[in-house]
């Protein structure tokens, strides 16, 4: 290489490397958040990537408590403009927020995501109970007389008479996800609550109860099988006798193989979660620095098409990719204060 | 004396019985000693070859896409010939699956007839129109990507005996593909979307090129820097620098440095460039900066051991005649030693094509769609993109997966070759 050629090239990284320290200006939205809402915000970029004059919006997967904390360190373009949750903000994450400046915060509600318990085609559909759910990847339960035991149950007929006589086996998100802490909330806390022993310590003590309620066997019967729901997937269609913990639009996805278990009488289906009679079911949401609206091109334009019926709607394109929407009159009122920028309050 | 030497025959008699004896077993643990060298060989290829079948298996499919034959009239009604950028180009894939099948009616099975095509076949015509403005008005037949649901139908990975509620396309869109594929308007061509696209979340419309560019870009500023540095460093340590306390103490660092895991450049990257120095987030120059603090010790590594390999006597030779240091270390040692300083580099880079936790840190996992056109656009690079679609429910996206990796290894198995043949090429023998 001579001398000549070595200058041009160290020429043309620096003319290319530094209008980038400045960063003054930023012509796409920045997007960081929890790895269950990517999937439906990726595809609304997408769209308004190659319909509107503006650049496709970057997004980050970095689940909600992440998403929050990068969300919550500033205003400025170098900090992102959105964030997305699979749970409602913390006030103790708005006052992170409101410590750094980010004063008015816009919540988008955006639909709901439903939990499924799924196991292989190959053996038949669970009836389960929310209380048979506890009562099988509980660590401790309760025993006739209200103590509390480390959890005896191996097979799911152990758990109830009704269920078939195999090994408990559940394959489920790991500590670190959110789709594990809504199930554990969900469906966890509210099988906890029919043993009357609980039910009683939550009146009592309500930390003691959501210790125990909220904590998972470690003795094998459940397997932390990481965040990769395709994984588990894969791994119910080799075992026909493992459920699998995860979302929706992966039971969807894979109709042909998989069966999501009863639970409380009701199978997961589009419409059961839609219409609120299956019980294992979030809000899904995003949230919006209004301070980056009018200096971020293309802002008010993301929030339209997000908040369109083309997109959210009954028979939008987010439906096609799993995402339960709301009923129509929940819609036309975030859409309203999401065209208004009203920021939300906190309690 | 005679029975002096007999008593000695006797003695070496005894020895060589004794070795004899022994020969049979040596023999034997010397065959079972190469048995199990080639069984470790055996073993590894079968891993390999079962890693590479399983792989081009599941990616081969990837490359071949179905595409259905629309006779698509650009309609000046609908699209304005003043601004073609801005029509309903939906409306016109709509009107034409219509136009094959006239007897469809209801809007319910007007969805199911929509969903046959790809949403990116109105993406599609708007190009076409915006690159020749001279087809608005005319009629015209054009393969638009049919949706990946279709796709896997055709591929044949959704199993198309199983009952309607068990299928991700119903009967009336099975009947449909058939009497397309019996008129000849369904058919699977290359794949060239896969190639030219940046990521999408519709699998039959997602492609590598925003993933290689980015690639390109980071690894790109990893060579630029990180080689003149490593081989500065080498240079220096191995030729210039005094033998004391502290070089030792260096030498020692880089050492770790080499066996540190990768995540921890990743947060030095995130703490230092983009926390202190103010860098943008998810862009090829931190990936590429990061990359290259990762890949420095083993460019240090290599280019010192190519430089002990150089016999002295080049350099007695060179400092004899009355070369300078400099001299003797730029026009005789460095030569000697660049085909193995290549080497090093190529491996390092080599590794650092296939890295994604650094970048995890510093945001290049991320779902960009426009193909980076520089060192401050946002990005991902290759294994970041294996990673995204390995994880994404759509089903189509497995094959792609697969199909990116086969990509990655073609751009492996690319770098390993040009560090062989430049070793070939420069290689001297004394």
């Amino acid at each position: 290489m001579s001398k000549k050629t070595i200058v041009a090239l160290a020429a043309l990284l620096a003319a290319n490397i530094v209008p980038g320290f400045g960063q003054s200006g930023r012509d796409h939205i920045n997007i960081v958040g929890s790895s269950t809402v990517y999937p439906f915000a990726t595809v609304v970029a997408e769209q308004y990537g190659k319909t509107t004059r503006f650049k496709t919006p970057k997004i980050e997967s970095t689940g909600s408590g992440g998403g929050f904390k990068l969300f919550c360190a500033g205003v400025g373009v170098e900090h992102p403009d959105i964030t997305n949750a699979s749970r409602a903000i913390k006030s103790s994450e708005g006052a992170t927020c409101a410590k750094n400046g980010v004063k008015d915060i816009i919540e988008v509600k955006i639909g709901y995501d439903g939990i499924v318990l799924a196991n292989s085609k190959k053996s038949g559909a669970l009836r389960l109970s929310a209380k048979d759910i506890f009562a099988a990847l509980a660590k401790q339960i309760p025993d006739g007389s209200g103590k509390m035991i480390p959890n005896p149950n191996q097979t799911w007929k152990d758990v109830n008479p009704s269920l078939p006589a195999v090994k408990i086996e559940v394959l489920g998100p790991p500590p670190t996800s959110g789709t594990r802490d809504a199930f554990v909330e969900l469906a966890m806390e509210t099988g906890a609550r029919k043993f009357q022993a609980l039910a009683d310590l939550r009146a009592k003590d309500e930390k003691a109860f959501t210790a125990i309620a909220h904590n998972i066997r470690e003795d094998g019967a459940y397997v932390e099988a990481g965040e990769n729901d395709n994984l588990i997937v894969q791994k119910l269609q080799a075992n026909a006798n493992a459920l699998g913990i995860f979302g929706f639009s992966f039971l969807d996805q894979n109709s042909d193989k998989l069966q999501g278990s009863y639970v409380d009488g009701v199978q997961p289906t589009f419409e059961a979660i839609a219409g609120g009679s299956y019980g294992l079911s979030r809000p899904l949401f995003f949230y919006v620095k209004k301070a980056h609206v009018a200096v971020i091109p293309g802002m008010k334009e993301y929030l339209a098409e997000f908040t369109s019926e083309k997109a959210w709607g009954a028979d939008g394109y987010l439906s096609d990719k799993g995402l339960i929407p709301m009923p129509e009159a929940e819609r036309k009122a975030v859409a309203k204060a999401v065209k208004e920028l009203t920021p939300m309050k906190f309690k | 004396m005679n029975s002096l030497t007999e008593g000695k025959q006797s003695a070496s008699g005894r020895a060589i019985e004794r070795v004899r004896r022994g020969l049979g077993r040596r023999h034997a643990a010397e065959r079972r000693f190469r048995l199990y060298g080639l069984a470790a060989v055996c073993l590894s290829l079968l891993f390999l070859s079962v890693l590479f079948v399983s792989i081009f298996r599941g990616g081969i499919g990837a490359f071949r896409q179905t595409f259905i034959r629309l006779e698509v009239f650009f309609d000046p009604d609908v699209i304005d010939a003043g601004d073609p950028g801005s029509g309903d180009y939906g409306a016109l894939v709509k009107r034409s699956l219509r136009g094959m099948f006239p007897d469809v009616t209801g809007r319910g099975e007007l969805r199911e007839l929509y969903a046959l095509a790809s949403t990116g076949a109105a993406f599609q015509l708007r190009d076409m129109a915006l690159a020749s403005p001279d087809l608005i008005g005319r009629k015209e037949a054009v393969w638009v990507p049919a949706d990946d649901d279709v796709d896997m139908l055709v591929k044949g990975v959704y199993d198309r005996r199983l009952p309607e509620s068990g299928r991700r396309t119903s009967d009336r869109q099975l009947a449909w593909i058939d009497r397309l594929e019996a008129e000849g308007k369904i058919a699977r061509r290359f794949n060239s979307l896969f190639f030219l696209n940046g990521d999408s979340r519709e699998p039959e419309l997602a492609g590598i090129r925003g993933a290689v560019m980015g690639s390109v870009y980071a690894l790109g500023l990893t060579l630029l820097l990180s080689f003149p540095i490593g081989i500065a460093a080498a240079v220096y340590l191995e030729e210039f620098a005094p033998d004391n306390r502290w070089t030792r103490l260096i030498e020692v660092n880089i050492n770790n440095l080499a066996a540190v895991p990768s995540i921890v450049f990743g947060l030095l990257g995130l703490a230092v460039f983009i926390n202190f120095m103010g860098l943008p987030r998810s862009v090829p120059l931190v990936g590429g900066l990061v990359l290259a603090l990762m890949t420095l010790p083993t460019i240090i590594i290599a280019g010192r051991a190519s430089l002990k390999a150089v016999p002295p006597s080049i350099r007695e030779a060179a400092l004899g005649v009355g070369a300078s240091r400099m001299q003797t270390v730029l026009h005789h040692v460095l030569p000697l030693a660049m085909p193995g300083m290549l080497t090093g580099a190529i491996i390092g880079m080599a590794q650092a094509l296939g890295e994604t936790a650094p970048l995890l840190m510093i945001g290049m996992v991320a779902f960009i769609v426009d193909v980076p056109g520089g060192w401050t656009d946002p990005s991902t690079v290759l294994p970041v993109q294996i990673f995204l679609w390995a994880d994404s429910p759509e089903r189509a996206f497995t094959e792609r997966t697969s199909a990116a990796i086969m990509v990655l290894l073609a751009f492996l198995i690319l770098m390993n070759a040009a560090a062989v043949l430049l070793r070939r090429r420069f290689e001297r023998r004394y």
